[in-house]
């Protein structure tokens, strides 16, 4: 597994370890495990993705083995010279070919697949965090309480954040998933399949991290020209870590005052971007008061470092085509570098 | 010395009989070639198009692929890639993989029944030509920047919000696919009328060769897979157009309504796509195998069970949208179900050729690399089928190399093999061995060298529809890998390409029945004939040329059905439609401009409405309506000079039938169950609302009331009642009251119209405001729509009966007229059922 080298908190080793079965697999298919990563659904890290991959494997050699028995049969067909009953044995192998082996093969594939749906919709036993896919990135808000109303749409309040989802390792939590805009899809291959994130409509997902780690998530619906650059970040951390996150999150800004903060409400950022301390209060794009802190810029695009903060003020829509900040290229140098400094210190 | 002399003469008549069957069937030359609507002439056209959009779709895919040959890529930006895959998609599916069946089967379809023509080959040009401007109209936005870029599902609110999608890219999707949605739908009723009742004489369902019943189910399945996507088309361009807010749930609307309709059109799709190609496979193997078909009931079973199941798995494309685990348990169970039948249609397959002696072939070689990529594609079908291993694999290039998997395997690879198999029919040569080995094998390597590693790459987190991926995630070298396989899979593609159009003067012909097959089409003189077929046969086996003896012979000597062309009328023959008894022998129109005509103003209705030239739009509304009447004034239901004609062997047919034995009844029949699964969509609509909503009409909003729906109803049913007894007043010979009717219904139709339209208007009902006056609106506005057709019809029997054109027994236009007003009465009923009654409910 990738570890992020900004990561603020290494992943400790793995508190429980259930991902040994799916392991024990992929060992047998070297070329699979190899293609496992922080974004791959090979990765399987959480208890809904090892057990979906457990079932992949085991498909895919269902499939392999009847594969090479058609192909077999068809070649053998080709080359032989018919028997004398042969129409008879034809007919014999579409009824139990044809019919009867798939239908029980179908039955029982079914059966055991289907099987398995209610465990991946247990209730939830860890915290409730509002996810709000938005063009083209996702507003976070741990610790919402109450049902939600239809969208807007997810519950108001809880501690707000953006594009890097905090989760404690070994529990249930619930992602509640809306949109104000367009259709977007949750996935975090490594952790669970995905889940669509519709306007008027609350969806649920849980996420069972079996392993501490930075896993990639997707937007995996098309939702516009940087649909392909809409990504986020989940951290999975150990209970005592998460409950440490949401408190520091809940906090204020680390510097309310100073040029840095003039100059982001002098230049209008403060219409669309939230900085809790400062009078900087926009509801449009994401929240900026511990915008140091995450792991990524621009929705899981750019490493979170200075030069790429200052690059993405300048040059939003170079970085990402079809973003819906406008570039502020035509700032002087100077009040970017002031800006970009001020909020490389939000950690 | 007589028997000479007879043979004398019986070669003198046989030379008449050609001579003048050449003449009345023979193509137009110079400029008026393009007049054509004969089924040979149209048919190639079609095939051609087809071919040509289905090489633009391919330049598209080989973009796409450059594109996300390396990460981080900028060859292509990010809104021309999405304009790229999604005319990829949207060609390859409504401008390729459709109309190919419906090309090819024009083509062979005809001569597969013994058949002249199909019943409608006016219809069939019409079709074409609609065909041929939407598709060049929705292709060409490209060269314009303007394409559709939003997917070929088109998600609303994505694609209906001029703030997410400023411009025309989704109209010109909508429209100009609205527009060849026409095509397809008269494809459909003109290849079901065909099958059903142009048969020879003696083909009785069972004796079908399976192409027709393939033919039969496909169209089948058009005609009730595509009026739910016309009908969420309506929707989608009402919002777009006007604001009516059908999938914004800001005003009660919902997103999920338009996937549910492109969803019940999309899944029928697939095998709207996949069985024409199958029922190719179907006639290839027996002629390679040199034996009949084994297991022809099973196979025909197969095939009906999957058009049916087809209609049963949409929600399988919605399996991430968030629904209850028993809908997902349902779904799955039936998704999983369709791998039954299909299997079945396999082991067909092998099961025949285990039966036989396999002559190798280049068609057969596509054949075998078909079944060995599609089975591939078959088998992933089955693990997306199952909702917790979809819910990874969805929306990722796992799904990418499935659905090729399953649409090159299932589709192309037949369609390819189909191509060196028929044409010598259509070329009069063969096409070389040589090149179609070296294409073929391109091809195989070639698209799993693309394809195969698009599985691994969609399990390692890659979404489809994403124009640049980060490196260091592996994705990498499976994109490079799928990048040169796409190439070499191209480079085969062009092989058949140069093979089919290089010159082939100095090859000599092939022989007749090259392949020794034993079906109808091979009875096809080399060079062809326009004539079609020299005369109908009598058939009474599957493979009449390999089971019925001296059958050719008696064939070309013209000792079947309609040997000839006395009167110089180009004639085909109507049979029953269970077991092919000679009904009528069928005049069938010959050239016209009319047809052609007819398309290009339709084609400027929803031209000059993409672009909202409201006042354009309206004039060719008009003019489309007046060449369409003219069209159907000069060319239909002709009143033949006798009733009756000798058509060989003794039996003597009428010339002219009405009711359900002729095959305008039938059209009309099968026109308007396809209307109806539109209208039932809408209605489909207004209760997906009235569900989802706990008040629905919302508490205290205006409603039409029970009034003046129920005067509408009153009215139309009392047109209605006006058309019916036109028809058996006219029949009776009581032409004066059949007159005083048919103007009365007229009066009746537009007064019902008006009264409906005055319901919701007089009760200040705004379509904006709210979804719930928006549907009320579109039922509203369909059944008037329809009632005020009904009345032009009314309108038109009328001038026909004063014209002399229409008698008590020259009586199609009014039969026709009645039938289409029972699908009318049914429509005004369920309206103003649904739009008075449901309010009485909530």
């Amino acid at each position: 597994m990738l570890h992020d080298p900004t990561d603020p908190h290494p992943p400790p080793e793995p508190t429980r370890s259930r991902a040994g079965a799916a392991k024990a697999v992929a060992a047998a298919l070297p070329v699979l495990a190899s293609c496992s990563g922080p974004q791959s659904t090979f990765t399987a890290a959480g208890s809904e993705s090892e057990s979906i991959l457990h079932l992949f494997y085991v498909m895919l050699a269902g499939a392999s083995v009847i594969w090479l028995f058609v192909i077999g049969l068809s070649l053998y067909a080709v080359r032989s010279t018919p028997a004398r009953d042969s129409a008879r044995i034809g007919v014999r192998l579409i009824v139990w070919g044809g019919c009867v082996f798939p239908t029980v093969v179908l039955a029982l594939l079914l059966y055991w697949g289907l099987e398995k749906m209610p465990g991946y919709r247990r209730p939830a036993d860890g915290p409730r965090i509002a996810v709000s896919g938005e063009r083209f990135w996702w507003r976070v808000a741990y610790d919402v309480e109450g049902e939600p109303g239809i969208v807007k749409s997810l519950p108001t309040g809880g501690v707000e954040s953006a594009n890097e989802i905090w989760i404690p390792v070994g529990r249930r939590t619930e992602i509640l998933l809306g949109s104000p805009d367009v259709i977007h899809s949750f996935w975090v291959p490594a952790l669970a399949g995905k889940t669509d994130m519709i306007p008027g409509r609350v969806n649920r997902i849980v996420l069972e991290p079996l392993v501490a780690g930075v896993y990639n998530g997707v937007c995996a619906e098309f939702c516009g020209d940087a649909h392909a650059q809409m990504g986020l970040r989940v951290v999975a951390v150990p209970e005592a870590e998460y409950a440490a996150h949401v408190a520091a999150m809940a906090e204020p800004a680390a510097v309310v005052s100073g040029r840095g903060v003039d100059a982001f409400l002098g230049n209008g950022c403060a219409a669309c971007h939230t900085v809790r301390g400062t009078p900087a209060a926009g509801s449009v794009g994401p929240d900026l008061t511990h915008v140091a802190s995450r792991l990524t810029l621009g929705a899981g695009l750019l490493e979170n470092n200075r030069e790429n903060l200052t690059a993405f003020i300048r040059a939003t829509d170079h970085v990402k085509p079809g973003v819906q900040m406008p570039a502020f290229g035509m700032l002087p140098d100077d009040d970017i570098a002031v800006i970009a400094n001020w909020l490389g210190e939000l950690r | 010395m007589s028997a000479t002399h007879d043979g004398r003469d019986a070669e003198e008549l046989r030379k008449g009989q050609e001579e003048r069957l050449n003449k009345v069937w023979e193509t137009p030359k110079g400029w008026r070639y393009w007049s054509v609507v004969n089924n040979t002439e149209v048919g190639i056209w079609y095939t051609a198009t087809s071919f040509a959009f289905m090489l633009f779709a391919g330049v598209l895919g080989l973009l796409a692929r450059v594109q996300l040959a390396v990460p981080e890529n900028d060859f292509l930006t990010a809104s021309f890639y999405n304009q790229v895959y999604t005319l990829h998609g949207t060609v390859m599916m409504f401008l390729f993989a459709v109309p190919i069946f419906e090309a090819v089967a024009i083509v062979i379809l005809p001569q597969m029944l013994g058949a002249r023509d199909l019943p409608f080959p006016r219809l069939s040009a019409f079709g074409y030509w609609c065909f041929l401007i939407g598709g060049v109209f929705v292709s060409g936005s490209i060269f314009f920047g303007a394409a559709p870029e939003g997917g070929w599902f088109m998600y609303p609110p994505l694609t209906t919000q001029e703030r997410f999608t400023p411009g025309y890219g989704p109209d010109i999707w909508l429209l100009g696919l609205s527009f060849i949605e026409v095509a397809s739908i008269a494809a459909a009723v003109e290849l079901i009328v065909g099958t059903l009742k142009c048969r020879p004489p003696g083909m009785r369902l069972n004796l079908m060769p399976l192409y027709a019943w393939y033919v039969l189910v496909v169209a089948g399945m058009i005609l009730f897979a595509f009026p739910p996507l016309i009908a969420g088309d309506i929707l989608f361009e009402l919002e777009r157009l006007f604001n009516w807010p059908f999938f914004d749930p800001e005003r009660g609307g919902d997103p999920m309504l338009w996937q549910h309709l492109f969803w019940i059109f999309g899944h029928p799709e697939v095998y709207i796509v996949f069985l024409p190609a199958i029922a190719l496979v179907a006639m290839i193997i027996p002629t390679f195998a040199q034996r009949p078909l084994i297991g022809y009931s099973w196979i025909v079973l197969a095939a009906v069970g999957t058009g049916f199941l087809s209609f049963g798995l949409w929600v399988h494309h919605m399996y991430a949208t968030g629904l209850p685990s028993i809908s997902l348990g349902f779904f799955s169970a039936a998704s999983e179900a369709v791998a039954i039948p299909t299997g079945v249609q396999v082991f067909v397959f092998i099961a025949t050729l285990l039966a036989g002696r396999v002559v190798n072939s280049v068609p057969m070689l596509f054949v075998s690399g078909a079944l060995a990529v599609f089975v591939i594609g078959g088998l992933t079908g089955v693990m997306v089928a199952l909702a917790p291993f979809d819910w990874q694999a969805h929306d990722t290039y796992f799904i990418v190399a499935h659905l090729h998997y399953v649409l090159i395997g299932g589709m192309l690879f037949p369609v390819v093999a189909g191509v060196y198999y028929y044409w010598p029919l259509v070329g009069s040569r063969r096409l070389s061995d040589r090149l179609g080995k070296i294409a073929f094998w391109l091809m195989l390597i070639g698209f799993n060298v693309a394809f195969f590693p698009m599985h691994l790459s969609g399990l390692m987190g890659m979404p489809r529809r994403v124009w640049t991926y980060p490196t260091g995630l592996g994705l990498d070298l499976p994109n490079l890998i799928s990048t040169v396989g796409a190439f070499i899979f191209a480079a085969g593609i062009l092989i058949i390409v140069f093979d089919i159009l290089r010159p082939k003067g100095n090859q000599p012909y092939a022989e007749r029945n090259t392949w020794n097959a034993g079906t109808l089409e091979w009875l096809s003189e080399v060079p062809g004939k326009s004539w079609g077929v020299r005369c109908v046969p009598i058939i009474k086996t599957r493979y009449p040329l390999w089971e019925q003896p001296g059958f050719m012979e008696d064939y070309d000597k013209g000792r079947f059905y309609l040997a000839d062309a006395e009167e110089l009328q180009r004639e085909t023959m109507v049979t029953s439609v269970l077991d092919g008894e000679p009904v009528q022998c069928l005049r069938v129109p010959g050239p016209t401009f009319m047809t052609m005509i007819a398309a290009i103003l339709l084609g400027a209705v929803f031209i000059f409405a993409t672009f909202h030239w409201w006042e354009a739009t309206l004039v060719a509304m008009v003019l489309t309506t007046i060449s369409i009447l003219v069209w159907l004034w000069r060319g239909t239901s002709l009143i033949p000079e006798k009733a009756e004609k000798d058509v060989g062997l003794g039996l003597s047919l009428p010339l002219y039938k009405s009711g359900p034995q002729s095959v305008g009844w039938w059209a009309m029949f099968i026109t308007m169950v396809g209307d109806g699964t539109a209208f039932l969509s809408l209605v489909f609509g207004y209760f997906f609302f009235f569900t989802i909503h706990e008040d629905f009409p919302p508490t205290g909003a205006p409603t039409p009331g029970l009034l003046w729906p129920l005067v509408s109803l009153a009215l139309t049913a009392g047109a209605w009642a006006a058309a019916w007894a036109a028809l058996k007043t006219n029949k009776a010979g009581n032409v004066a009251v059949a007159r005083v009717l048919m103007a009365g219904g007229t009066g009746l139709a537009l007064a019902g119209g008006a009264a409906l339209v005055w319901a919701p208007y007089g009760a200040g009902l705004d379509p904006v405001s709210h979804v719930y006056p928006a549907t009320v609106w579109v039922l509203v506005i369909w059944t008037v729509a329809h009632a005020a057709v009904g009345a032009l019809m009314l309108a038109y029997c009328l001038a026909r009966s004063f014209a002399g054109r229409l008698t008590p027994v020259y009586d199609i236009d009014i039969e026709n007229v009645a039938l289409y007003w029972h699908f009318m009465a049914a429509t005004g009923l369920i309206t103003v059922a649904a739009i008075g009654l449901s309010p009485l409910a909530a």
